[in-house]
């Protein structure tokens, strides 16, 4: 394993004792902790350059608009996007699932349509779809989850030969560290036709993502979950696509021209951007970008790879510990269920000890209901995160286990 | 490794021996009133038939659910004493069970309480008040307007 320990300096917030005890920050899959490398960046936009974008004539305006419109550029190369023009900012994965459910939808479903998603979407990559098929009149079928916690591929075939519209799916799976096989799913739906939307959150700032060789439509991330702010994330849609599509919100930015009747719309990515953006935050996850690369994507996978295998093991060796999930290949995380006691005790029995888990249903209900679990307990890790520190939390572990028998 | 006061508070041996046994589990069947009680943010969830008599005391109840051992235990707890009480009894102690796990207002009759007194522990975890209170707003429920649904 790289010894990335010295990493750590950078990010003030580990630097702490919880109830006493040195932090151990193990939520990553649900926002990562901020380096001092973007936090310094943030600072030095408002206090040098902050100003509205893209309208002013003035030195300011146009320093923001330059550093607004570079991490445009910077983001398309992390995801290794044709063009800028493809990147849409986003406030995070979230609302770039819903601008795709309601513009796309609406444009291109039909009654009898299918939606096809699967058994491990979180909500966010679930619940907008259930709109847009209400409103379209399409209907939802999902791709059922195995045992072992990968997609049934087998049904998938027949799945996509149903008069399948769109396909949306979850590159890493936040519940079971399921890593999907993201190219083969896309090249599956794109010789028969089918739209592609991607989930990238727990993917992107963790293993190298690029969209071209995934060769998907729509792909949608969170800046927080990768040491950038939180408030901003990104759509990639493929240009010819995002050109087809009409305007999303409306008001400033995204008109040509305004009449008192109507309106003419800019080009991608203007169309989508309505009203003043998170300029702080697409600069702010530029220097995100900038650090990651620093450090390498496949170091950081291979390092979150090692933690994790020493977790998985750990935890295996646990008396009435069940891990759900694929043993390998899996993202940096482990999920597990006590015999003895419910995620949320816990979790508050490791908070006490100053570990952060996360126990619950992680937005995945119909998830949990297929492995039969109220909710499960989830250590997710990044690179700032020791062997040392997995340790403690097994030996915190073995203590909850007695305490709650 | 040290375990804090607070945690074992939280976790008295009562309370862990009513989550892993709980008392009045099961379903009533029959004219009875239904509710079922959920906590949208982390799953736990409580169903609670309840009968009443025909002085309108509670005659029987008996609940299942899952969830957290808070949650689990106080609904246990809660339907050891309630069984038998008649509604303003019920109701009255529904109002000092909020007082103590809150810690808001003082207890109108601690002895009434009796070892309802040891979920006490919830008022350091102000997030865990509404796991220890979504079994008795199930009851708030049955005893007010009857049969239906109610989010913690």
């Amino acid at each position: 394993m790289t010894d990335l320990s010295h990493l750590r300096a950078d990010f003030p917030v580990l630097h702490q004792q919880v109830h006493g005890r040195p932090l151990v920050y193990f939520d990553n899959a649900a926002t990562s902790q901020k380096p001092r490398q973007v936090l310094d960046v943030l600072r030095h936009y408002y206090e040098v350059d902050n100003a509205n974008v893209h309208r002013g004539l003035h030195e300011l305006s146009m320093r923001a608009t330059d550093a607004f419109e570079a991490a445009r550029v910077r983001t398309a190369r992390f995801l290794g996007a044709d063009r800028p023009e493809e990147i849409i900012f986003t406030r995070g994965t979230t609302e770039a699932v819903n601008l795709v459910a309601q513009v796309w939808a609406a444009q291109f479903l039909r009654p009898g349509d299918v939606i096809l998603t699967t058994g491990m979407e979180h909500h966010s990559n679930l619940v907008p779809w259930q709109l847009a098929a209400r409103r379209s009149g399409a209907t939802l079928r999902h791709i059922p989850v195995l045992d072992d916690g990968t997609l049934d591929l087998e049904a998938l075939d027949t799945l996509l030969d149903g008069p399948v519209k769109l396909f949306a799916f979850v590159h890493v799976s936040n519940s079971l560290g399921t890593i999907n096989p993201a190219r083969e799913l896309c090249a599956k739906a794109r010789v028969r036709g089918i739209t592609t939307f991607v989930d990238g959150a727990q993917a992107v700032g963790h293993l190298p993502v690029d969209v071209r060789e995934i060769g998907c439509d729509f792909y949608a991330f969170s800046g927080h979950k990768m040491c950038g702010p939180t408030g901003i994330g990104a759509l990639y849609g493929r240009y010819e696509l995002l050109e087809s599509m009409d305007p999303w919100q409306g008001g400033g930015e995204m008109i040509l021209g305004v009449t008192l009747e109507s309106s003419t719309y800019k080009a991608p990515p203007a169309r989508f951007e309505a009203g003043t953006p998170d300029i702080s935050g697409a600069i702010g996850l530029a220097a995100a970008m900038d650090y990651l690369d620093g450090i390498g994507l496949d170091v950081i996978q291979s390092h979150g790879e090692a933690l994790t295998r020493l977790a998985w093991e750990g935890l295996r060796e646990l008396p009435g510990v069940r891990l759900l999930g694929p043993a390998s290949p899996r993202a940096a995380l482990v999920a597990f269920s006590l015999a003895s006691a419910h995620p949320h005790d816990l979790v508050e029995f490791v908070n006490t000890q100053g570990v952060a888990l996360r126990g619950g249903h992680h937005c995945t209900q119909p998830l949990m209901k297929r492995f039969k679990v109220p909710g499960t307990s989830r250590a997710s890790f990044y690179f700032y995160n020791t062997p040392k520190e997995v340790q403690r939390l097994l030996e915190v572990l073995r203590e909850a286990i007695r305490f709650f028998g | 490794m040290p375990i804090s006061d607070d945690l074992r508070d939280l976790y008295q041996q009562v309370i862990l021996d009513h989550s892993r046994h709980p008392r009045n589990h099961g379903e009533l069947s029959g004219d009875c009133i239904h509710v079922h009680g959920d906590n949208p943010t982390c799953g736990d969830e409580i169903d609670l038939w309840l009968k009443l008599s025909p002085e309108g005391g509670v005659e029987d109840l008996k609940f299942s659910g899952q969830g957290c051992a808070i949650s689990q235990a106080s609904a246990s707890m809660m339907t050891v004493k309630i069984k038998g009480t008649s509604k303003d009894k019920a109701t009255s102690l529904l109002e000092d069970f909020r007082r103590v796990v809150t810690g808001e207002g003082q207890v109108a009759d601690e002895d009434a309480l009796g070892e309802l007194q040891l979920l006490e522990g919830v008022q350091k975890f102000p997030q865990r008040v509404k796991c220890a209170m979504l079994a008795w707003r199930a009851l708030e429920q049955a005893l007010g307007e009857g049969s239906g649904d109610v989010h913690a």
